[in-house]
């Protein structure tokens, strides 16, 4: 396993090179890093769970997402404010998601082998549902109860909707100043609390049997475990989390992109679960925490220092996108490389695989 | 193998009726929807084209399509540059990007060919962070034609070439034959035509053979004495080849040079229109490229100015995406759900 401490080590490395020609202050950056931590932090963790059982990156944490932006709107639209808003919204996304996690799950149960490539199509294909209803079905067939969302047409809700009644409810709560650092105590803990349980998770009996499953199905059978359900678990814990840390990302912005919120929450939440030194077939939470730490860092710091460097922020921003794509693609390869070594029967076409069967 | 009509088909046949029925309400020309149908069929129909090799030979569904297309669009570009015009200047564009497509497929292929199971998803992440490399390439490369440069600086490429000048529709408009209100584009047609023999000539060879053994069953090959990593290491770089070829028509076709990240999402169309031809992965045919690129290129076409009519333009877009993704899903529940039930 040693081979993948270097995917980190070239995080750490690209970092301070970054930093060197990027020539922004240390608090300025550590301030972002914060920030993005308590964005990012939820999101990160809920990618854990289904790479223990075995599936792979689950990349329909965008449907997670999305669950939590409905469950947002709803609660404008029916003019909830503050705490009984927030928990309308959590309640609604939490639901949603574990309907959607099932249904997602038994999706996954047909395609084993192929998981990953199936959630993102999952994840493409919610999200133009989820804009078919929201720019669509808002004003046509749904009928609206709170105007102010809505486009001037009267179909379809506004790109951009202001959280005001939301704004500072949870980030500002027990906020620690030290020195020029900003530390909200409260959003952390929670960030924490989230760790925690997931981490608790793995310990359980269903962690367990998460961790069975992921090590070889047959041996899971002939222990009694029923793999399906216990597939379908993995994905309804991974949505509700990616829910609940999508409602987090949201409440800290303060305001809703509609249309686009949810993009690419998935590539960087993914690239980040790699960059701290994650594999396709192991993932904790000290991964999740270095990662958020080592790629945000990247991703604050690689802008300016293209624009130093080459006199051109755009350069910037390519070697962004490149590093994000790029760390999953590294993963992908280098997992299949060390499956090859570790398993041989992974190394074996999928036609002896099924010919075993 | 299967020549029942599966739900796909049906559904976008439906769609497509459906959408037509709603056309001649709406009265649009009839003429220029069948004329702009047959330009569509060609102008994705050899993207399209491009993902059979590694379909036949069990590689998965390109869905690294864009390394194929950035060979193309590179080619392309020193076509450009070199200000060459009208057919010339396709067919220069289509020789130049034939080297370049052949060091980045043997490349791709040498990715593939170490994650074998795993292709798909691997070959959409390499796919995906090829864009943004390239995107460093378009905005430093060292082209000199004021035409394709930023207005202002003169470095760096624009993102939108247009080809008027240059080569744009030349092979659209290459023995174009008028028939009443029908445009029927005899040129594009013929080349597609010929491109699809070439292939299936192809898959008749004895090389062509042993990609479909390795396809059919890859354990079985290899002991009948078939180089199994040689033969899909081929099939990718032919995959690649047709794909840059593709870009090339689509880029003439469509009038414009789109550069940057216009080629991300490029592969899940032509995966898409695959699939609704009834391809299956091993099994794929040419009926399946040309039937799969007509009705979903078509309805592609259809639904633009209906959508226009009702006022709503972006809806046309997110039908579009829905039907794209849900027939890949359905694809991949589908076969899944074939593979489990064999075993």
């Amino acid at each position: 396993m040693a081979v993948f401490k270097r995917v980190p080590l070239i995080f750490v490395i690209l970092c301070c090179v970054a930093f060197y020609y990027a020539d922004m202050s240390f608090p300025f950056v550590l301030n972002q890093v914060i920030t993005r931590f308590i964005r990012d932090g939820v999101m990160v963790l809920a990618l854990i769970i289904p790479i223990r059982a075995g599936m792979g990156v689950n990349f329909s944490i965008v449907v997670g997402a999305l669950c939590a932006q409905v469950g947002l709107i709803l609660a404008l639209d029916l003019g909830l404010g503050s705490i009984s808003g927030l928990v309308f919204m959590a309640f609604t996304g939490v639901t949603l998601s574990v309907i959607v996690g099932v249904i997602i799950g038994l999706c996954l149960n047909r395609v084993k082998n192929r998981e990953m490539i199936t959630t993102i199509i999952i994840g493409f294909l919610a999200t133009s549902i989820y804009q078919l209803v929201f720019m669509v079905g808002y004003g046509t067939v749904i009928s609206p109860s709170n105007p102010e969302i809505m486009l001037s047409r009267g179909i379809g809700i506004r790109n951009m909707v202001d959280l005001e009644l939301f704004r500072n409810l949870l980030d500002t709560l027990w906020l620690l100043q030290v020195g020029k650092i900003e530390i909200p105590v409260f959003m952390i803990l929670l960030v924490a609390a989230f760790a925690v349980g997931v981490h608790y998770i793995t310990m359980t009996r269903l962690g367990k049997q998460f961790t069975v499953v992921g090590q070889d199905h047959e041996k899971a059978m002939t222990l009694g475990i029923n793999v399906g359900r216990v597939r379908i678990k993995a994905i309804v814990i991974s949505t509700l989390i990616a829910c609940m840390g999508h409602l987090f990302y949201i409440l800290n912005i303060g305001m809703l992109n509609v249309y686009t919120a949810q993009m690419n929450t998935d590539i960087f939440s993914c690239a980040a679960l790699f960059a701290g030194g994650a594999t396709l077939v192991n993932a904790r939470v000290g991964h999740a925490f270095l990662g958020i730490l080592l790629f945000h860092s990247l991703f604050i710091l690689s802008p300016q220092a293209g624009q130093n460097v080459f006199g051109n922020p755009a350069l910037g921003e390519y070697f962004r996108s490149f590093v994000a794509y790029g760390t999953i693609g590294l993963a992908l390869i280098l997992n299949a490389k060390h499956r090859d070594l570790g398993h041989p029967n992974f190394s074996v076409s999928n036609q002896v695989i099924k010919n075993k069967g | 193998m299967n020549p029942k009509i599966q739900i796909p088909q049906l559904f976008i046949i439906g769609f497509l009726v459906l959408m037509i029925g709603i056309a001649i309400h709406l009265e649009i020309p009839m003429g220029w929807i069948i004329s702009d149908a047959l330009v569509r069929l060609v102008m994705n129909g050899v993207l399209v084209l491009s993902l059979m090799p590694m379909l036949r030979a069990g590689v998965g569904i390109n869905f690294g399509l864009p390394i194929g297309v950035v060979a193309g669009l590179l080619g392309l570009c020193i076509s450009v540059n070199l200000r060459l015009k009208g057919i010339m200047g396709l067919s220069g564009a289509m020789v130049f990007s034939f080297p370049i497509a052949l060091v980045l497929g043997r490349g791709y292929a040498a990715i593939l060919n170490r994650v074998k199971g795993r292709e798909e998803i691997t070959a959409t992440f390499v796919g995906f962070s090829f864009i943004p490399l390239m995107n460093f390439f378009w905005a430093t490369a060292p082209f000199s034609n004021p035409g394709m440069l930023w207005p202002i600086g003169g470095k760096g490429l624009r993102p939108v070439i247009g080809l008027k000048s240059y080569f744009a529709k030349a092979l659209n408009n290459l023995w174009m034959v008028q028939v009443g209100e029908l445009k029927i584009p005899i040129g594009l047609l013929l080349f597609f035509a010929l491109l699809c023999l070439l292939m299936v000539l192809f898959f008749r060879t004895n090389f062509g053979r042993a990609m479909t053994a390795v396809g059919e069953n890859a354990q079985f090959a290899r002991l009948s004495g078939i180089d199994v990593g040689h033969v899909r290491t081929w099939a990718i770089i032919l995959s690649t080849l047709v794909a840059a070829l593709g870009i090339c028509v689509y880029a003439q076709s469509y009038g414009f040079l789109e550069l940057y990240d216009a080629p991300l999402m490029m592969a899940f169309p032509a995966a898409s229109a695959i699939l609704v031809g009834g391809s299956c992965g091993r099994h794929t045919r040419m009926g399946h490229v040309v039937v799969g690129t007509f009705l979903f290129q078509t309805t592609y076409l259809i639904s633009g100015p209906i959508a226009n009519e009702m006022m709503l333009p972006e809806v046309a877009e997110i039908f579009r995406m829905m039907i794209t993704n849900g027939i890949i899903l359905y694809a991949l529940l589908y076969e899944g759900g074939k593979n489990n039930g064999s075993v």
